[in-house]
């Protein structure tokens, strides 16, 4: 069954659309994070208009991320504090970013900028927390029990000035690493145009150690809100929201999205950071291959405009 | 103008040749975008009239119709290596470039126009494609690019060239089937007729149909740009609507 898409002006597959949200929504519920990485680029393939997909995709980010955090609160699995640390500096580091995002464009190099920090970034993220996953997979095989944290064994910059408890994180930290921390997540975010949550949530769980269940409802609320303000930014700016596209995007990934959640809750912790290191490193290796190998088609169409 | 002045010429040099006389109309003048479009197809029929006083050709008639459709500024860019890794180097921007480009000819173009005519005419892809007007750039390396906007619109079926697109139904009755790819944008297609007979421009005609959405489709792409901020908040509560409702129906307790 085929739909216009009255934004798009093209037409797509009712069921490959709600499949694809559906699969999207599940990877995203499970690990708690926004998703819109893994779904930008298959919009785009389906042969969407970037900026189309960019700003749509959005609108099926903020649905499953309203559900998640809905469920993450109904089991107290939220910490709105943590939260709003998170926000103030996630604002901050995006409007950063959009102004180096504007500088590197003057400067023409935004293209390399883009492409050289994706890699690395899901490179070393996702190395990282499979070393570690690998690590932990093989001590528990040999039987050896990892001493539980004892209170008061804190990482240096945890100690700093500022303070503060959050109760349901059950940590004790100072303000200043959060802030440094989404700071430079939306930076990542606004310059990459990626919502961050698969940045946020390792860095949750590794440097901060909060427990794994407080981690995803944490991330998901964060996420719903700037996203929430890219939706309304983007249909302003571009008037690139595709409305039919977005319903379909939405309802399949509100259900897949509460499968997601549902299985996330059963897998085991360190279950889960080995599967959410695999997923980084695959996205890493994927944008990796890309740069390298020669391309089949070196010429690519952008439609710059439309008159009348 | 210019064009208007070309086409004058090219006649003046037919000489005799304008004793035909050439009607074209198409199956539909609009063709309309509802929610189950996946693209179209309409017909342009064609007579050619030939007075009283002048001969039989030789020849026969043979007939190119070009469809234009909206033009847009395209920008074609070229992956090059930089190190070790691949991004996009040079580019180059196409400012008159149709969105649609059909052209539909009864017989292999090079036999049926010289190539100073298909030039001055733009008749087929090639001559479309190779015209001076359609780039500001002046590269030296002009013509990769031109190469890559004419494989890349065919493949996406925006440009086509069909040899055998005009069919005569006698020899003086022809008919054209265009078709439409459902990426093909709304907005105004010329139809451009052209007539030969051994290698002479007999006759020209052009009409023009629209791509428009209705309905539905229509109302919300207005209201998108009409009222964005509006459309925006809406697209956001329907999203927040339906994260909402997914967890009441889920809910297990």
């Amino acid at each position: 069954m085929q739909i216009y898409l009255p934004i798009a002006e093209m037409s797509v597959s009712v069921l490959l659309i709600l499949g694809m949200g559906m699969a999207v929504g599940f990877v995203s519920g499970l690990f708690g994070i926004g998703g819109g990485f893994l779904m930008t680029p298959l919009l785009i393939f389906l042969g969407i208009p970037p900026a189309v997909a960019v700003a749509t995709q959005s609108a099926q980010i903020v649905a499953s991320s309203t559900t998640s955090a809905l469920a993450a609160w109904r089991r107290r699995a939220l910490d709105v504090k943590l939260a709003g640390v998170l926000l103030i500096g996630g604002l901050m580091g995006t409007a950063l970013g959009v102004w180096f995002f504007a500088a590197a464009r003057r400067a023409g190099q935004l293209e390399l900028v883009i492409v050289i920090s994706y890699v690395t970034l899901f490179s070393v993220i996702g190395g990282l927390m499979l070393k570690e996953s690998i690590k932990e997979f093989w001590s528990t095989r040999k039987g050896a029990v990892r001493p539980p944290r004892r209170g008061g064994q804190h990482p240096a910059y945890m100690r700093l000035p500022l303070r503060v408890r959050f109760y349901r994180s059950k940590i004790y930290v100072s303000a200043l690493p959060v802030l440094g921390l989404s700071l430079s997540i939306g930076f990542a975010g606004a310059v990459l145009g990626i919502g961050g949550g698969f940045i946020l949530v390792p860095a949750l769980l590794y440097l901060f150690r909060v427990p794994t269940a407080v981690v995803v409802g944490t991330s998901q609320f964060q996420i719903l809100w700037t996203t929430l303000a890219a939706l309304v930014l983007h249909a302003v700016a571009n008037q690139a929201v595709d409305a039919v596209l977005a319903l379909l995007l939405i309802i399949g990934g509100v259900f897949g999205a509460q499968f997601g959640a549902r299985a996330g809750r059963n897998l085991r912790a360190d279950l889960f950071r080995l599967l959410l290191a695999l997923l980084i490193l695959a996205v890493g290796v994927r944008f990796a291959v890309e740069l390298v190998v020669r391309p089949t088609e070196p010429f690519s169409l952008v439609v710059s405009e439309m008159r009348e | 103008m210019r064009f208007g002045l070309a086409l004058l010429l090219c006649l003046l040099a037919a000489g005799p040749a304008g004793a035909e006389t050439l009607v074209a109309s198409l199956s539909t003048s609009q063709v309309r975008i509802t929610s189950n479009y996946t693209g179209s197809q309409i017909v342009v029929f064609g007579a050619i009239e030939r007075d009283a006083q002048t001969v039989a050709r030789a020849g026969p008639y043979q007939v190119v119709v070009t469809v234009r459709g909206p033009r847009q500024a395209v920008t074609v860019r070229e992956k090059s290596r930089t190190g070790p890794v691949w991004i996009n180097g040079p580019q180059q921007k196409f400012v008159q470039i149709p969105a649609y480009l059909g052209v539909f000819a009864s017989a292999p173009i090079a036999d049926i126009a010289t190539p100073g005519q298909r030039g001055r005419l733009r008749i087929g892809l090639q001559a479309s494609v190779n015209a001076p007007d359609i780039t500001m750039d002046r590269g030296t390396e002009d013509d990769r690019f031109r190469e890559a906007l004419a494989r890349l619109k065919i493949k996406e079926l925006l440009f086509i060239e069909d040899e055998r697109g005009t069919t005569f139904l006698t020899p003086s009755l022809f008919r054209t089937p265009v078709p439409l790819p459902v990426t093909a944008p709304p907005g105004d297609y010329e139809v451009d007729v052209t007539l030969f007979a051994d290698g002479v421009l007999l006759a020209r005609a052009g009409t023009s149909f629209e791509v428009i959405k209705t309905g539905f489709e229509q109302r919300l792409a207005e209201f998108s740009t009409e009222w964005a901020a509006l459309y925006g908040l809406g697209t956001a509560a329907v999203a927040l609507l339906f994260g909402w409702l997914a967890t009441v129906i889920f809910r297990r307790d």
